[in-house]
């Protein structure tokens, strides 16, 4: 028996644990179901919902299993392992208690209540309720708090398992949720009634063990029971947060995380989870053509003929964009397509980005998003992950909390949930950093497993080439990489970028890239624009050229546009995604495309017909194929190379040598609701927006 | 009639403020005597001393004190011990730690020091009860002229370099838990923390910590002095010493005394409180122990013995030794209610049981008191307090619970008539309060 690992024994069965389990994971390991609500995986340990309660043989007490270690467990008198009863009618009788006690200030109105039919009160009190109430008095009722425009509160049900507390202070890291008064007057609130200022606070919901805190915008719309559950990959951030889309009648209702370890944990930010309601507002439908100055519907054929009809001259004067939310098929379908025609100016990086042009390394986040958890000290340089990636941020927090990691930042001060070390604010500080001895350059070398995290807001500059360059050489100053470790970290926002610089949406030998393309589209040398859904270029410098946009949502990018060619969002088609890990990961369809909308690949493979270009496949298993056979890294479906070809990897070589400016680094996100088309189509992401800036607002006044 | 405790054998001979409580006059009552000698016989003869004088704890669990003080750890690593005095006295009818700070302050800041010296604590912290005003003010000054004297601080005369610290409470009873104690000197929301890990591992600031009431600090350095023969020489086995009973209610004389251990409780009661008001057999109930431990009733009173093991024969408990005499007059069933309530306003919340349960039993027994319920309702109700006690993170559940359960074991047949009375519509007969109290 190792020295780390304990024989005990759990109703009569001896199991062999490790010491560091509490009796709930014990027995779990023993394959007992042990009813809890207060204990939580990823939090602290509270102990107070008392429904954990086990039979310690020898104890004069029932104790809380949760709160209890293997290791402070006592053998019995002559030396017999220590034992454990998970089943006794003692243990029954106090879980009953317990419960009892749970539901006589409850209000039960689970036949109106949103948590019905996934509440784990209504579970557990089918196993350990009472058929009736002795609870002849009045009972408590406890008034509603506001938690801003996504959580909804019934305090009433409240049962003050503090999950909520603990989640905001813990992983969150805001301490804006807490519990006041005492005895059968506690409750749980945010003290001053206003939202809460965190990216993932809608968490909550899913912590909430009962119907307290509910989804304001799911309210009273549909029944867990009803729903297609479809398994999906989350786009509004480059994580790929693996995510569970809820579906109803061609509708989206909900979108709740999956639980991936090596990604999101059991997270997702607000954004992720309530941006659905954009998924029905501000759709394309059906292809338009501007006639007049007027956008006209018109039938697909129509529209493939004028796409045909502009694409098909000279591939010179044809540019292409693509976005921040596309999934590798339609991309690689697109890029296929314009190879095949000739085009060059075709690029992926519609921020004006450097990246991608070096080796894979250059361009990913190589210690992986659960190598934070070994990281020693971390410099981020342009980025600020908790708009960026909140989830990321939420791992930064944990391991900064439970262990000695430092942070610095060279970049907007912003509150980052934790402390760092501010060490600049622009480029040159970079180099600066190198070529000091002490303070927090001491720390990076020191650190056994540094990581540089550089944003891609640091990148998309027009020195962005440099400051890759300076950000490569102090990470090969302080060692970050070696051949068992890749401290190098490019964090991307956009969900398709990495995927898109996988395939080479680069552009060609001599083409032009984003900034090339829209000065081109000014001065005339471009004269046909095709958006591949980006709607974050200066959509104002196309206004001479021919404007194709292909997209789901009408926003920026279909205002300009001359020809509409309507298609799928990230729900409503199988894709293929890679994070900002390089992680490969696919996405399912929850519901159909809008209307006459189809899913972008087949856009482009009707398109190459029409231009006698044909593309070699007629289905989504055909172009996977050719996917995997052109690039296999598509094959290694969730696989993150992480420090795989670290050995090789010449850190200090990529970017471009020359001088940084002295602008400092600004965000690339302005406003964490409103990144992408389909979260300024949400009305919920709007009221987000707004709240936040009412706080921000109040905040200064207060001041 | 059993021989009371001599006036040379009382431990805190300025127990009723009739001296001098200053340094000048706790030196003459022989405070301060030979510290530095008692701490020059080592930490392991201070503990054996403890030990052998059998001192129990003296703030109402009754753990042996020089066995707690055995738990810490024997070499000071990266983290200081600390002792932290429980001055945070709450428990209703106990009044014992007031006066010791009031009037014989230095007994307890010398016991400091010593219990201190012998768990390698360089710092030690008082938790006073928020109420106690004019006791911090008495202890402030106490622990200046100490300073003031070099008997304490850095390169003090004892050789070992000592602070003390005077925390003020709000006022919470729970505050008096041990844990809920160190929470809240952290600056944090009392609430008891979960055990294990206990304070002699992970206590205040996470570092090794031994919390111990005021009494049992107190009256180490006597016990130091006289010898673990002396101490051990009053009440029965495992019962030893002298202790301060807070004696309250119905008697002619409320006060506190000290007196030794195992006293029948008739004799502590007629000797020193006056007797009960309209003698003893207008007697009903006692609450021997503070407010949390089941009440007796006259028959178990007559004879029964004041220590921790007689009281719990009869199922109950020494607790804080505060006797609450309640005379024939007394709405028991009311007062048990009044108790409960009180239970339930200091209740913290974080447990369920104790959350949910004090205020079900509290509310149940305010119609009982009335009269108005069932009768099935006093096996529910028993029911509910068994559900309480012991399911809970910390000793107050079982502290609401235990007077309900005295109440139901001892006065079952006043709640059935009441109801019955309640039932026939006849007036509910309950007591105008008197204006003893």
């Amino acid at each position: 028996m190792s020295e780390n690992m304990r024989t005990i024994v759990i109703d009569g069965d001896e199991i062999e644990v490790p010491n560091d389990y509490n009796l709930l994971q014990a027995a779990e390991a023993a394959g007992r179901e042990i009813p809890r609500f207060c204990y939580h995986e990823r939090l602290s340990v509270a102990g107070n919902c008392r429904m954990c309660l086990v039979e310690l043989v020898g104890a004069p007490k029932p104790v809380a299993s949760c709160a209890f270690l293997v290791k402070d467990m006592r053998g019995g008198p002559n030396g017999e392992p220590p034992a454990m009863r998970t089943l006794s009618p003692l243990v029954k009788k106090a879980r009953e208690g317990v419960m009892e006690f749970l539901l006589i200030n409850h209000p039960l109105d689970c036949p109106i209540c949103d948590q019905g039919g996934e509440c784990d009160l209504q579970d557990q009190s089918m196993a350990y309720g009472r058929s009736g109430s002795r609870y002849a008095e009045n009972k408590r009722a406890v008034e509603d708090k506001y938690m801003g425009p996504l959580i909804k509160t019934i305090m009433t049900r409240c049962i003050q398992c503090t999950r909520c507390v603990r989640f905001a202070t813990e992983v969150a890291g805001v301490s804006e949720l807490g519990a006041i008064g005492r005895g059968e007057d506690m409750e749980i609130t945010t003290y001053l009634e206003k939202s809460m200022t965190s990216e993932l606070s809608g968490n909550v919901i899913d912590l909430c063990p009962v119907g307290a805190l509910t989804s304001k915008p799911y309210a009273f719309n549909a029944r867990p029971w009803e729903l297609n559950k479809t398994e999906s990959i989350d786009v509004m951030d480059a994580i790929g947060s693996n995510i569970r889309v809820d579906s109803r009648s061609g509708a989206v209702l909900r979108i709740l995380p999956r639980i991936h370890e090596d990604v999101n944990e059991e997270w997702i930010s607000d954004k992720s989870r309530f941006v659905w309601d954009g998924l029905g507002r501000q759709r394309l439908d059906r292809p338009y053509v501007r006639e007049n100055g007027k956008l006209k519907p018109v039938d697909w054929g129509t529209a493939l003929g004028v796409a045909a009809e502009r694409l098909g001259g000279n591939p010179e004067t044809v540019g292409v964009i693509a976005g921040d939310l596309n999934e590798v098929e339609g991309l690689k379908a697109a890029k296929d397509l314009f190879d095949s025609l000739g085009v060059k100016n075709i690029d992926c990086r519609q921020d004006g980005s450097p990246v991608g042009t070096g080796p894979r390394e250059s361009y990913l986040f190589n210690s992986t998003i659960a190598g934070v958890n070994q990281a020693d000290a971390i410099l981020l340089v342009g980025v600020n992950p908790r708009v960026e990636a909140a989830v990321l941020n939420a791992r930064i927090r944990q391991r900064w909390l439970n262990s000695d990691m430092t942070v610095g930042v060279i970049g907007e001060a912003a509150d980052l949930t934790y402390d760092y070390e501010h060490l600049g604010d622009k480029p040159a500080d970079i180099e600066a950093l190198g070529r000091k001895r002490t303070g927090f350059i001491q720390t990076l070398k020191d650190a056994k497993r540094p990581m540089i995290i550089v944003g891609a807001g640091a990148l998309a500059r027009e020195d962005g080439a440099q400051v890759l360059r300076a950000a490569g050489a102090l990470a090969d100053k302080i060692g970050a990489v070696s051949a068992d470790w890749n401290g190098y970290n490019v964090l991307h926002t956009a969900a398709s970028r990495v995927g898109a610089l996988d395939l080479g949406f680069l552009p060609g030998e001599g083409g032009k890239s984003t900034r090339d393309i829209l000065a081109g589209a000014e001065s005339g040398d471009i004269q046909t624009v095709v958006l591949l859904g980006a709607d974050e270029v200066d959509t104002a410098r196309l206004e001479k050229a021919f404007v194709i946009y292909v997209g789901s949502h009408g926003d920026k990018g279909a205002h300009g546009a001359d020809l509409i060619l309507p298609s799928a969002a990230y729900t409503e088609k199988p894709g293929l995604y890679v994070n900002t890990e390089g992680r490969a990961q696919l996405g399912d369809r929850a519901v159909f495309p809008k209307g006459e909308a189809k899913e972008d690949w087949a856009i482009f493979r009707a398109l190459s017909a029409r231009l006698n270009k044909t593309l070699p496949y007629n289905d989504l298993n055909a172009l996977r194929a050719k996917l995997i056979e052109d690039n296999p890294v598509f094959g290694e479906i969730d696989h993150a190379p992480g420090s795989a070809s670290a050995g090789e990897f010449k850190v200090a070589e990529i970017g471009a040598e020359g001088r940084v400016s002295d602008a400092p680094f600004t965000a690339p996100i302005a406003d964490f609701y409103l990144t992408n088309p389909i979260a300024r189509a949400s009305k919920t992401m709007a009221e987000c927006s707004a709240r936040v800036h009412q706080a921000r607002s109040d905040l200064q006044a207060a001041e | 009639m059993t021989q009371l405790l001599q006036d040379k054998d009382r431990i805190f001979t300025n127990l009723f403020g009739h001296h001098d409580w200053r340094l000048e006059g706790a030196k003459q009552r022989g405070c301060w005597n030979a510290t530095k000698d008692m701490l020059d016989q080592g930490r392991d003869w201070i503990i054996d001393e403890v030990k052998g004088s059998g001192l129990r704890g003296r703030g109402g669990a009754g753990f042996p004190t020089g066995l707690k003080w055995s738990f810490m750890p024997k070499e000071v690593g990266a983290r200081p011990h600390y002792l932290v005095v429980n001055a945070d006295e709450s428990e209703p009818g106990t009044c014992k730690d007031r006066e010791i700070m009031r009037h014989d302050p230095h007994h307890l800041i010398e016991g400091c020091l010593i219990a201190s010296y012998s768990m390698r604590a360089h710092a030690c912290y008082i938790y006073l009860r928020g109420e106690y005003v004019l006791e911090r003010e008495r202890l402030e000054a106490a622990i200046l002229e100490a300073y003031e004297a070099k008997l304490i601080g850095d390169d003090n005369v004892h050789g070992w370099d000592f602070h003390v610290y005077i925390h003020h409470g709000a006022g919470a009873y729970i505050c008096g838990e041990e844990t809920a104690l160190l929470e809240s000197l952290e600056g944090k929301k009392g609430q008891p923390r979960l055990k294990p890990p206990f304070p002699a591992n992970a206590g205040l600031y996470g570092c090794p910590t031994t919390v111990n009431n005021v009494e049992s600090i107190a009256v180490v350095p006597t016990i130091l002095r006289r010898g673990k023969e002396w101490f051990a020489g009053f009440g029965r086995e495992g019962n030893t010493g002298t202790k301060i009973f807070s004696i309250s209610g119905h008697v002619n004389a409320p006060c506190n005394i000290e007196e030794a251990m195992s006293i029948p409780l008739r004799t502590l009661i007629d000797s020193y409180a006056g007797g009960v008001r309209g003698g003893w057999d207008n007697l009903k109930a006692v609450i021997p122990g503070g407010s949390s431990v089941p009440l007796l009733p006259k028959e178990i009173c007559d004879d029964v013995l004041m220590d921790f093991d007689a009281l719990k024969e009869h199922k109950s408990g020494l607790g804080t030794a505060a006797v609450i005499v309640m005379d024939k007059s007394t709405d028991v069933v009311k007062a048990i209610a009044r108790i409960s309530y009180f239970y339930k306003h200091e209740s913290c919340g974080q447990c369920t049981p104790c959350r949910e349960g004090t205020g079900w039993m509290w509310r149940v027994l305010e119609r009982m008191a009335r009269g108005e319920a069932d009768i099935s309702e006093i096996d529910d109700l028993l029911d509910v307090a068994g559900q309480v006690e012991g399911h809970t993170i910390c000793a107050l559940g079982d502290a609401a619970a235990w007077p309900v359960q005295g109440l139901i074991r001892h006065f079952r047949h006043e709640i059935e008539e009441r109801i019955e009375n309640y039932r026939k519509g006849r007036p509910v007969f309950v007591q105008a309060p008197v204006a003893a109290e």
